[in-house]
């Protein structure tokens, strides 16, 4: 059995799997359960300034099948004073010290509690610190969470104030709501961040009600933007964890988070460059028994693929992944139907005719009609690939491909700047008809 | 006069028992899998009688995970690709399926669990680790389901585990007693490949009590299991039922599923007598291999019927007709039956089993033209070879054994299956198989300190 244990920048795990710092670990008694279904780690629910919650705090975006797609939640961090956190901060890890216990924080922005609050976590016994400057609701209207987090600089002037004072590793967790994630990564590394975590949830209203026009959900007749998770938000948080790692400034070890429900997601995360993966609303959906197949998926996958240790998978795609000016544009592919599987509902006609390249074609077949792409004229987009109800009927299939360019070769060879009838001369070259 | 026998051919038996409920495709699994809730203690695991983490093996499916689904199921029932197709899971998981409630269709369990055993077996992935042997060994008489079961689980507990099976071939009625459009014989004998992979013996052949005596059994191992399962449909003392064409149903079953497709012959108009799931099998058989009229007599009406209601929807479907209240009293014919003598019923006063007792109706006699007839009216047991083992009792037709842990009087003796328990399921049978191993290793490590 492939080794799923963990360094994460000092820190061990005897797997890659923590829990998000939010309600699953909001006190011990649900962090021992989740220890005792198998979680490698937790992040503690952030701890800090003295808050106090709504009713109605959460609200979920559902798919016809499926509920649960995005979480939105206005919760604030944990509506439990320091003092019990920190208390069972301490009990959990004396309990359980091969896990990875992480204390989340978020005070006022003054050196002096930080300070305080640094050293106050170290004395539970506590793996490391992670800092919440994410929180995308009511603690940033007091200057904490994602008011840190949006502005570098506040970033890297916190993470200093903590990593003067601080003996065990400290984790900066980064908000999703802001323009370019490497910039707070940076500014993190540059305070002496051991490592980042991200992404926090994004500023979001899931919803009006129709009939009384008030806010999903309402507080009383009213409501206010929160933070929005679960599987919906993990194409974000990869490019985001890919963004972070691809960055030759911050080279940091990255515990990635958000959207995060199985194995096959932590994978991917850890592709991309994570070490240690978090998660959140899987868990607040299932509970912590996820964690079974997390980990024997996972290992199954490992051995399957002979791969000795998870930590091999880590960064393992960062170099699939390129700007688009270093794609061949050249490659060429066509959507092949197979009529046999096809059942007729001529979706992939309907889009293709309306909203791309108008090449398939209704043949009579067996008595009826099938769909038939042209593929000379497919463009290979995908779309009808993607809108076709059946599995394995539509295929992608790639086509000889004449030769190699990129744009950014393509720029060099052709005119300065670049002329369309220049670019028409190359595609024809290359039997390329775009009409 | 000669029977008029049919037969049908080879593609028309194919045809006649494919696969009731078909395989699903990968990608039918992975849709039929999200649609699971994955509920926190599930009904469909609280009623499976060998509690397999329904949702557990489900959720795996659906990350792409199906080596450790199978895993989940084959912790739990180590013939779990026999169950998802034989189990009545109407009445069982689908049935305590909490979409009922809501009004949607329960979850394809049975079908699910078949989806991951078979990735198991076509993709050929071993589960277990298999433990270096403890030098202990155990012995186990009779190789359908409950041994199997016992002996599997022993196995991952480091036990030497040897079955004397008396015919030629193991897996008992699992193999030879389930109607092959529900589980074919092929994939039965596939499974037990499983078994013997993982270091289960086999010695078929042997009859206990006859090639191989019980007191040589004793000596030879430090614990026994029985589970012979019961024997032969009990006979019908009335006239003529030693006529040509008149079957045990189990003996029916097991001829179709060995032969060739093609070569079982069956009559024009068939008669099978009894109203249990075992009445069902032998009628539908028979409908399929191309009788003409299948007719069961039974001697209380509709609603005192043992059958599944899902089996008897089943039959009807086949086109079986049923006889309420009617119970044969003679067979008739000279060498060959030709025609069954019947009386009708009328239901009395409710007797032990709390059901109404039929009493005849004089002067009600009718005969039905039959040259094909089948007995199901329940199977017995062994009684004679019970009897001869030393301090196990023997009621009620069955043997006396702990239902929890199959502990017998004789401490190193223990049993299970249909011959403690009567006639159940395979399901049940893998269970109480699975509970003796579990004792059977207390018993042999409480022993050794
Ligand atoms: C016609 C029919 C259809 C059925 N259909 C279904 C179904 O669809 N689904 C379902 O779940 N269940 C079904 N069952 C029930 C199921 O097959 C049994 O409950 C199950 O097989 C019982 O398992 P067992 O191990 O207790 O006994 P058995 O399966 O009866 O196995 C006992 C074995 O012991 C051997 N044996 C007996 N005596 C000796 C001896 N002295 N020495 C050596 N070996 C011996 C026998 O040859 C046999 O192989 C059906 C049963 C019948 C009769
Ligand atoms: C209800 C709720 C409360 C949260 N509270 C916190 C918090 O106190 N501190 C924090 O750092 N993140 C908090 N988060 C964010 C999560 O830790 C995590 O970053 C986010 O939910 C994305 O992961 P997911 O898609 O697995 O849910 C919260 C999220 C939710 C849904
Ligand atoms: S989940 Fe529990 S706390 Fe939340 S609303 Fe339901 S019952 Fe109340
Ligand atoms: S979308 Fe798929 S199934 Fe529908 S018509 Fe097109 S090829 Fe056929
Ligand atoms: S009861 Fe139905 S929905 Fe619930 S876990 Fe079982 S199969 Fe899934």
């Amino acid at each position: 059995m492939a080794d799923l244990s963990i360094d994460f920048c000092g820190i061990k795990s005897p797997n890659p799997f923590w829990l998000a710092s939010a309600p699953p670990s909001n006190s011990a008694y649900q962090v021992n359960r989740a220890f005792e279904a198998g979680w490698g780690g937790a992040v503690w629910k952030t701890i800090g300034a003295p808050v106090m919650n709504t009713y109605n705090r959460y609200a979920g975006l559902d798919g016809p099948e499926q509920k649960l797609i995005g979480l939105n939640n206005i919760e604030l961090i944990s509506d439990r004073n320091i003092e019990t956190n920190l208390k069972e901060i301490a009990e959990v890890k004396k309990n359980w010290p091969d896990r990875a216990v992480i204390t989340s924080l978020m005070v006022e922005s003054d050196k002096e509690v930080w300070r305080d609050i640094v050293k106050r976590t170290e004395d539970t016994g506590c793996d490391g610190i992670e800092l919440n400057y994410g929180c995308p609701h009511g603690m940033s209207e007091r200057g904490m969470g994602a008011a840190v987090g949006q502005v570098p600089e506040y970033c890297s002037m916190i993470t200093e104030w903590v990593t003067e004072v601080a003996s065990i590793p400290v984790i900066v967790k980064l908000t999703p709501n802001i323009t370019d994630i490497v910039q707070p990564a940076r500014a993190a590394v540059k305070g002496g961040a051991d490592s980042v975590s991200l992404i926090n949830t994004i500023n979001s209203i899931i919803g009006i009600d129709l009939d009384s026009f008030e806010t999903v959900p309402s507080v009383g007749g009213k409501g206010s933007h929160g933070g929005f998770a679960g599987p919906a938000v993990k194409p974000i948080a990869l490019h985001m964890v890919s963004a972070v790692s691809m960055d030759d400034q911050v080279n940091v070890p990255i515990s990635g988070i958000g959207g995060i429900s199985d194995w096959r997601d932590a994978a991917e995360f850890m592709l991309l460059g994570a070490t240690s993966v978090q998660v959140c609303t899987a868990v607040m959906h299932y509970g912590f028994r996820i964690i079974e197949d997390m980990i024997d998926g996972m290992s199954n996958w490992l051995d399957e693929k002979g791969i000795r240790s998870v930590e091999e998978i880590i960064g393992k795609s960062v170099e699939r992944i390129t700007n688009f000016g270093e794609l061949n544009l050249l490659y060429k592919t066509a959507a092949l139907i197979d009529k046999d599987k096809c059942i007729s509902c001529n979706l992939c006609y309907i889009v293709c005719e309306d909203t791309a390249h108008q090449c398939i074609d209704l043949k009579p077949f067996d008595g009826g009609v099938k769909p038939e792409v042209r593929e000379d004229d497919c463009v290979g987009c995908r779309l009808c690939f993607m809108v076709c109800p059946v599995h394995g009927c539509i295929e992608m299939v790639e086509l000889d491909s004449p030769a190699e360019k990129t744009w950014k070769e393509l720029e060099g060879e052709l005119s300065d700047p670049m002329s369309w009838e220049d670019l028409r001369e190359f595609q024809k070259k290359h039997g390329i008809e775009i009409h | 006069m000669t029977i008029s026998l049919k037969k049908i051919s080879p593609e028309e038996y194919r045809k006649n028992f494919a696969d009731m409920k078909p395989a699903l495709s990968e990608s039918a699994a992975i849709v039929e899998a999200g649609r699971c809730l994955f509920c926190y203690d599930a009904p469909c695991t609280n009623i499976c009688p060998t509690h397999i983490d329904v949702p557990g093996f489900i959720k795996k499916i659906m990350t792409g995970n199906y080596i450790g689904s199978a895993k989940t199921i084959l912790s739990e029932n180590i013939l779990g690709e026999s169950c998802g197709r034989a189990c009545p899971v109407e009445v069982l998981c689908e049935g305590a399926c909490v979409m009922n409630d809501k009004d949607e269709l329960p979850i394809k369990i049975g079908q699910l669990q078949r989806f991951s055993t078979e990735w198991r077996r076509n993709n050929k992935k071993s589960i277990f680790d298999i433990p270096e042997s403890n030098g202990k060994s155990v012995g186990l008489i009779g190789a359908g389901p409950a041994s199997l079961s016992c002996a599997a689980y022993l196995k991952l507990n480091g036990y030497d585990t040897l079955i004397y099976e008396a015919e030629e071939l193991a897996g008992g009625l699992d193999a030879f007693g389930v109607a092959e459009y529900k589980l074919t014989l092929k994939s039965v004998l596939d499974e037990i490949e499983m078994i013997k992979e993982m270091g289960v013996k086999i010695q078929t052949d042997t009859k206990v009590g006859k090639d191989i005596s019980f007191d040589e059994l004793l000596k030879k191992h430090d614990a026994l299991f029985i589970g012979i399962g019961l024997g032969r449909t009990r006979s019908l003392e009335i006239p003529g039922n030693d006529l040509n064409g008149i079957h045990d149903t189990i003996d029916f079953v097991k001829k179709y599923k060995t032969n060739p497709p093609g070569e079982t012959a069956v009559g024009k108009n068939v008669i099978v007598i009894g109203g249990g799931n075992t009445s069902v099998d032998a009628a539908t058989a028979a409908k399929r291999l191309g009788a003409d009229t299948v007719t069961v007599l039974y001697r209380r009406s509709e609603s005192e019927m043992p059958a599944f209601a899902h089996e008897y929807e089943h039959a009807k479907a086949d086109g079986v007709n049923y006889q309420w209240l009617t119970n044969p009293i003679a067979f008739m014919g000279d060498t060959d039956v030709e025609a069954v003598k019947c009386i009708r019923m009328e239901l009395g006063e409710p007797d032990d089993s709390g059901r109404r007792q039929p009493i005849s109706v004089p002067g009600t006699e009718f005969t039905i033209p039959a040259d094909m007839v089948f007995l199901a009216l329940g199977q017995v047991a062994d009684k004679e070879f019970i009897k001869s083992i030393p301090e196990v009792g023997f009621s009620n037709g069955k043997i006396v054994a702990d239902p929890k842990n199959g502990k017998t009087s004789n401490p190193r003796i223990f049993a299970g299956g249909d011959v403690v328990h009567g006639a159940k399921e395979v399901v049940n049978a893998v269970q109480a198989g699975k509970l003796a191993a579990y004792e059977i290793n207390k018993f042999l490590s409480d022993e050794e300190d």
